[in-house]
C-alpha cells in the first residue's frame, strides 16, 4: 500500500565521523529493509556509499537499488535534494548520511523547511574505539561533542573490538555527553531497521516478530489499549532508560478521548494528531536493543497511565 | 582588431627575405652603441615563418605600442614608453628605438595618451558574476553592469522596491519570477525587508531579493506559499518568524535558500554552467582592466567544460578563464586524480587542472571556524565544511600528483588546520614548489603567515570585504582588535608570502584597482581606517593584482609583467594608478584591455 501523499514522510539522519560505520550501517539497513522503500541521500557519489550488488542501474544523480530503494546526491543542496525527494513516489522513507563534520541538528531542522518531511530520528554512529579520543581532538571535538548531544539515538559501532572495561567507561562517558539519547551497541553496523525507521508494516500497523538481523537482536512487543491514556505521562515512563526501550510507536487515546501518534525515539518524544483506528483499538510498539523487554513492566506502565479521574 | 586605422603611423620597412639569412634574434641598445647579435639558422626564414604562422595560426606582424606611460611590473625596467606585440606576445618593452631592432614592424599610437600595464589578474572571482546581472541589481552602491549601464545605488528600502515594481512591468509572462540582487539592509539602519514590503510589488508572482552578501535572500508571499512555508510549525534559525507564526520572507543561509530559491529564478546550475554568463563575465573583466580571472569553484561537469572550452575558444572571447574544480562528496583523491586529467584539456584561454577546497564557513554568517575566544557577540565556534580527515587526504593526493589546490580559510582555526595537514602532507610528498594557497585566509595572525612562508604557501587576501564588512566585524563578529589585523596584507608581505588580493566577485564587484585602494587605505564603508599597520603601498598592491595572483596561479612565468615573452595582456588606463593619490586608486578609470594582443575598448565591449 503506497503511503498517502499527504503522509509526510519520515527522515532518518545518520552522522558520525568518518570511520565509525556510517555507510555499513546504511548497507545494513539497505539489505533488512523489510519491505520498506528507502530513499538514501547522501553529499555525492564520490567514493560509493552503497555495496555494488545492490545497485540496480545508475542514471545520472540517482541510483535505483534492489528492493524499491533509490540512493540520491544532493550535492551541496540538501534543501533543493530534500525537495525532490518529498514529492518522489514510490518511497516510504528517508536515510540522509550526513558528511562526517555535519551537525544533525542543523540537518533536522532543514527538514522543517520542506513540506512533506518529518524527522523521525537521528542516530550518530561512534567507532566504540576511536569515539572518545576523537572527541578531544583539537580541531573536531567541539563537532563530535555537538553532533552526540544532538543525537536521539548514538549507535555504538565496533563493539566487539571494545573490552569490558572500555564499555562500560564508554557508557558513563556518553551518559554526560550524549544526555538526549540512548545508546544501542552494534558490530559491523547491524542495527535493525525497526530502530533505524520505527517500527513498519507495508498494510497495517502491527507490531514485527524479532527478525534474523545479525548482531544484537532487537526485542519488539505490542500491546493493546482500549483506554484513554495520560500520553504526556506515559512517554515520559517509556521513555525513561530503566525501561530498556530505543523505540516506541503507538496510536493511543489521550485523556482528552482523541486519537494521537505516540514515537518515542531515545529519550524523545512526539504525540501528534491521529485518525481513528478502524477497530477502534489502541495500540503501542515498544522495540528494545541489546536487553529483553520486560512486558510486565510496559504494562504497569500502560495501568499507570489511566486517568485517575477515568472512572468518574 | 585595427579598426583604428588613423592612429597607426605608417612606419613599416618591408626588407626583403633571403633564402638563408643571418635572422636578428636580439638587439640591444646600450650607450648609444648598436648592439646586434646574429645567428645562422639552419632552415631557410621564409620556410620558418611559412612554418610558424601555420603552427601557431598567429598574426607574425610585429605592432609597436606607444603609451603615455608603460608601468611594467618588471623591476629590471620599471617603466617605458613602448612596448612591441607579436603574435599576442611580448617582444620586449622600452623605447622606440630598442624595439624597433625586432624589424618589421608597425607603430600604433592609439595608446599614446594612455596608461599600460600588465593585465589584472583576479585571483578569486566567480563566473556567477556575468550571470547574475539578468537579476535586478539592488544594491547601495553604484555598479556597472556587462552592457556598461551604470545601475545607480539605491538609499531606501522604497527604492528598492520602487525600482523593482518597474522592471516588473518588463516581465512579459505573469507567472515569471522576480528576481534581484545586492541588497544590504545594513545601509538602511538595518531595516529588515519583509514579505509584505515584496507583496506590494506583487502578490501573484513569486519575488526574491538575494543580499549582497548572498548569506539572506528575501521573498514574497506567493514564493513562500510555493515553497510550501505559508504555515505555521517552521523551525529553523534560519527563517524568522512574524508574530502570526508565519515566515517573515527572510531566508538565511544555504539551507533556507535552497528551500525557496528555485521559485524565485535562483537556479544553482545557472550559477555555474550559464554560457551567457559567462561571456558577460568576461565583459566585466574588460571594463575593469581583466585578462585573466579564476572562476574559483564551479564543479566542471563534462558538459560545462565543453561549453567554457567552446565560449572561451571563440576569436573575440576577450579574458582567459582559471576554472578551479570545486572538491565535493568523500572521494578526495578521485577529486584531485580527475582534476589532474582536466589539465589536459585546457586551452589558452581555459586553464584547468585545479582544485578549490573549503574549509569553513563565512564570518559575517558565524560559519568560519575561529580559534578561542571565538566570536565578540559569542556565537559558537563555526563550522567545518569538510573533514579534516578528507583535507589531509585531498592535500597530499594533490601534492603527490602535482595538481595545485587552492582552499578557502576564513577563520583563523581553519587556516591552522590547513597549516598543520600541510606540515604533514609536506613530510610525505616534499615539494619544492607547490604554491597551494589560502584563499580569504581573512583572520590569520602574524605566527600564521610565519607558517605559510616556511611551507611555501601563497595567500589571497580578501580587503574588499574590509571596506564592506569591516563595520561589521570590529562592533559585532570578531570584535576591534582582530578586525585590525583582518586580512593582513602587511604581515604577508613582512613575512615573506606571495600576496594576491581579491573581490569574490559577485560577493563584491570585481575591479582589481578597488581591490588594491582597500589594501591601501584599509577605509570601511563608515569611512574607519582599520588597521593602519596593516596597509601596504600602491606598488605592492599593483603586484597584487598583477603578479601576485598570477603566482599563485603557475602563470607568473606568462602573465603579470610586462616583458619579454610573456602573453601581450593590458590593463589599458586613463589615469596613472603610481601617480594619483593613493587616496584616489580605485577612481582611475580604464579604457579597456589588450588580450593577447587583441584590444578590447570598454566602450565597446
Amino acid at each position: 500500500m503506497t503511503l498517502s501523499i499527504t503522509t509526510p514522510k519520515p527522515v532518518t539522519l545518520i552522522s558520525g565521523y568518518l570511520g565509525a560505520g556510517k555507510t555499513t550501517l546504511v548497507n545494513h539497513l539497505l539489505r533488512n529493509a523489510g519491505g520498506r522503500r528507502i530513499a538514501v541521500a547522501v553529499n555525492e557519489f564520490g567514493a560509493l556509499p552503497i555495496d555494488p550488488d545492490l545497485i540496480e542501474q545508475a542514471s545520472g544523480d540517482v541510483l535505483t537499488l534492489a528492493g524499491g530503494c533509490i540512493c540520491c546526491s544532493f550535492g551541496d543542496d540538501l534543501t533543493s535534494g530534500l525537495v525532490g525527494l518529498a514529492s518522489r513516489e514510490n518511497i516510504d522513507c528517508i536515510l540522509i548520511e550526513t558528511s562526517g563534520v555535519a551537525l544533525p541538528g542543523s540537518v533536522a531542522q532543514s527538514l522543517s523547511l520542506v513540506a512533506g518531511l518529518r524527522h523521525e530520528a537521528t542516530l550518530v554512529v561512534l567507532d566504540a574505539e576511536t569515539a572518545q579520543k576523537l572527541a578531544r581532538d583539537k580541531y573536531l571535538g567541539d563537532t563530535i561533542l555537538r553532533q552526540l548531544a544532538e543525537a536521539d539515538l548514538v549507535v555504538l559501532n565496533k563493539i566487539d573490538l571494545a573490552s569490558d572495561d572500555t564499555r562500560a567507561d564508554l557508557r558513563d562517558w556518553l551518559t554526560a555527553t550524549a544526555p538526549r539519547a540512548k545508546i544501542v551497541e552494534t558490530e559491523f553496523g547491524a542495527l535493525s531497521p525497526d530502530i533505524a525507521f520505527g517500527a513498519y508494516a507495508p498494510s497495517a500497523f502491527v507490531a514485527d516478530a524479532p527478525s534474523g538481523h545479525g548482531g544484537a537482536q532487537p526485542q519488539s512487543q505490542s500491546f493493546e489499549s482500549e483506554c484513554a491514556l495520560d500520553l504526556t505521562r506515559l512517554a515520559a515512563a517509556l521513555a525513561d532508560e530503566a525501561t530498556g526501550l530505543v523505540r516506541a510507536k503507538g496510536f493511543l487515546r489521550d485523556s482528552g478521548g482523541d486519537w494521537k501518534t505516540l514515537q518515542i525515539v531515545g529519550r524523545r518524544a512526539d504525540i501528534t494528531s491521529a485518525r481513528t483506528p478502524q477497530d477502534g483499538v489502541g495500540r503501542l510498539v515498544c522495540i528494545a536493543h541489546g536487553a529483553p523487554l520486560e512486558r510486565e513492566r510496559i504494562e504497569a506502565i500502560l495501568e499507570s497511565c489511566k486517568p485517575s479521574d477515568s472512572s468518574s | 582588431m585595427r579598426e583604428n586605422a588613423a592612429n597607426i603611423s605608417s612606419s613599416v620597412t618591408r626588407r626583403p627575405l633571403p633564402d638563408f639569412v643571418p635572422c636578428i634574434v636580439a638587439a640591444a641598445r646600450g650607450d648609444g652603441n648598436r648592439v646586434t647579435a646574429t645567428l645562422h639558422c639552419r632552415i631557410g626564414c621564409r620556410e620558418a615563418l611559412a612554418h610558424n604562422r601555420k603552427k601557431q595560426q598567429g598574426d607574425m606582424t610585429t605592432t609597436i605600442y606607444s603609451a603615455r606611460k608603460i608601468i611594467t611590473m618588471n623591476p629590471a625596467r620599471p617603466t617605458a614608453t613602448h612596448v612591441a606585440v607579436r603574435d599576442g606576445r611580448i617582444l620586449g618593452a622600452g623605447t622606440l628605438e630598442e624595439l624597433t631592432g625586432w624589424g618589421d614592424h608597425i607603430v600604433d599610437n592609439r595608446f599614446a595618451d594612455l596608461i599600460l600595464m600588465p593585465g589584472f589578474v583576479e585571483g578569486h572571482s566567480h563566473a556567477f558574476e556575468g550571470a547574475v546581472w539578468r537579476y535586478v541589481y539592488c544594491g547601495w552602491f553604484d555598479r556597472v553592469a556587462p552592457d556598461g549601464k551604470n545601475w545607480t545605488g539605491l538609499r531606501s528600502l522604497d527604492a528598492v522596491i520602487a525600482r523593482l515594481a518597474e522592471q516588473e512591468k518588463a516581465l512579459p509572462d505573469a507567472a515569471a519570477p522576480l528576481t534581484g540582487w545586492g541588497l544590504d539592509p545594513i545601509y538602511f539602519d538595518n531595516v529588515r525587508m519583509t514579505r509584505e514590503d515584496l507583496d506590494r510589488i506583487s502578490k501573484d508572482r513569486p519575488i526574491g531579493v538575494m543580499h549582497a552578501s548572498f548569506h539572506i535572500l528575501n521573498v514574497n508571499t506567493k514564493a513562500l506559499e510555493m515553497a510550501g512555508l505559508m504555515r505555521t510549525g517552521v523551525n529553523h534559525p534560519g527563517v524568522p518568524l512574524g508574530a502570526d507564526g508565519l515566515p517573515t520572507g527572510e531566508m538565511k543561509g544555504p539551507e533556507a535558500q535552497g528551500s525557496v530559491a528555485a521559485h524565485v529564478g535562483l537556479d544553482r546550475a545557472m550559477m555555474s554552467g550559464d554560457e551567457r554568463g559567462l561571456r558577460d563575465f568576461a565583459r566585466l573583466c574588460v571594463r575593469k582592466g581583466v585578462t585573466t580571472a579564476t572562476d574559483l569553484a564551479n564543479p566542471l561537469p563534462p558538459d560545462t567544460v565543453e561549453m567554457m572550452l567552446r565560449v572561451t575558444g571563440d576569436a573575440t572571447y576577450p579574458a582567459r578563464i582559471v576554472p578551479l574544480r570545486r572538491y565535493l562528496g568523500d572521494d578526495a583523491r578521485g577529486t584531485i586524480e580527475a582534476a589532474a586529467a582536466l589539465a589536459e584539456k585546457s586551452s589558452d584561454r581555459l586553464r584547468l587542472g585545479l582544485v578549490k577546497l573549503v574549509a569553513d564557513g563565512s564570518i559575517q554568517g558565524f560559519s568560519a571556524r575561529l580559534r578561542w575566544p571565538g566570536y565578540y557577540n559569542g556565537a559558537g565556534p563555526g563550522l567545518w565544511y569538510i573533514p579534516p580527515q578528507r583535507l589531509a587526504e585531498a592535500l597530499e593526493a594533490a601534492l603527490e600528483l602535482g595538481v595545485l589546490v587552492h582552499t578557502h580559510t576564513n577563520g583563523d582555526e581553519a587556516t591552522e588546520l590547513v597549516l598543520d595537514t600541510m606540515e604533514t602532507a609536506l613530510r610525505k610528498h616534499p615539494s619544492a614548489d607547490h604554491r597551494f594557497t589560502l584563499q580569504h585566509c581573512q583572520l590569520a595572525d602574524r605566527a600564521q603567515f610565519r607558517r605559510m612562508a616556511r611551507l611555501g604557501m601563497s595567500v589571497n587576501l580578501f580587503p574588499n570585504h574590509h571596506y564592506y564588512w569591516g563595520d561589521e566585524h570590529y562592533a559585532l563578529t570578531v570584535g576591534p582588535e582582530r578586525a585590525e589585523r583582518m586580512n593582513a596584507c602587511r604581515s604577508a608581505l613582512d613575512y615573506g608570502v606571495p600576496l594576491a588580493i581579491h573581490s569574490d566577485a559577485p560577493v563584491t564587484p570585481l575591479a582589481p584597482l578597488f581591490t588594491a585602494w582597500c589594501a591601501v587605505n584599509r577605509v570601511t564603508a563608515s569611512g574607519r581606517t582599520l588597521g593602519e599597520t596593516e596597509k601596504i603601498g600602491v606598488y605592492e598592491a599593483l603586484k597584487a593584482i598583477t603578479l601576485g595572483p598570477a603566482w599563485t596561479l603557475k602563470l607568473d612565468g606568462e602573465l603579470g609583467s610586462i616583458e619579454t615573452g610573456k602573453r601581450a595582456d593590458f590593463a589599458v588606463l586613463e589615469d596613472d594608478p603610481t601617480e594619483i593619490a593613493p587616496e584616489n586608486l580605485k577612481d582611475v578609470r580604464v579604457w579597456g584591455t589588450v588580450h593577447d594582443g587583441r584590444i578590447f575598448e570598454a566602450a565597446k565591449i
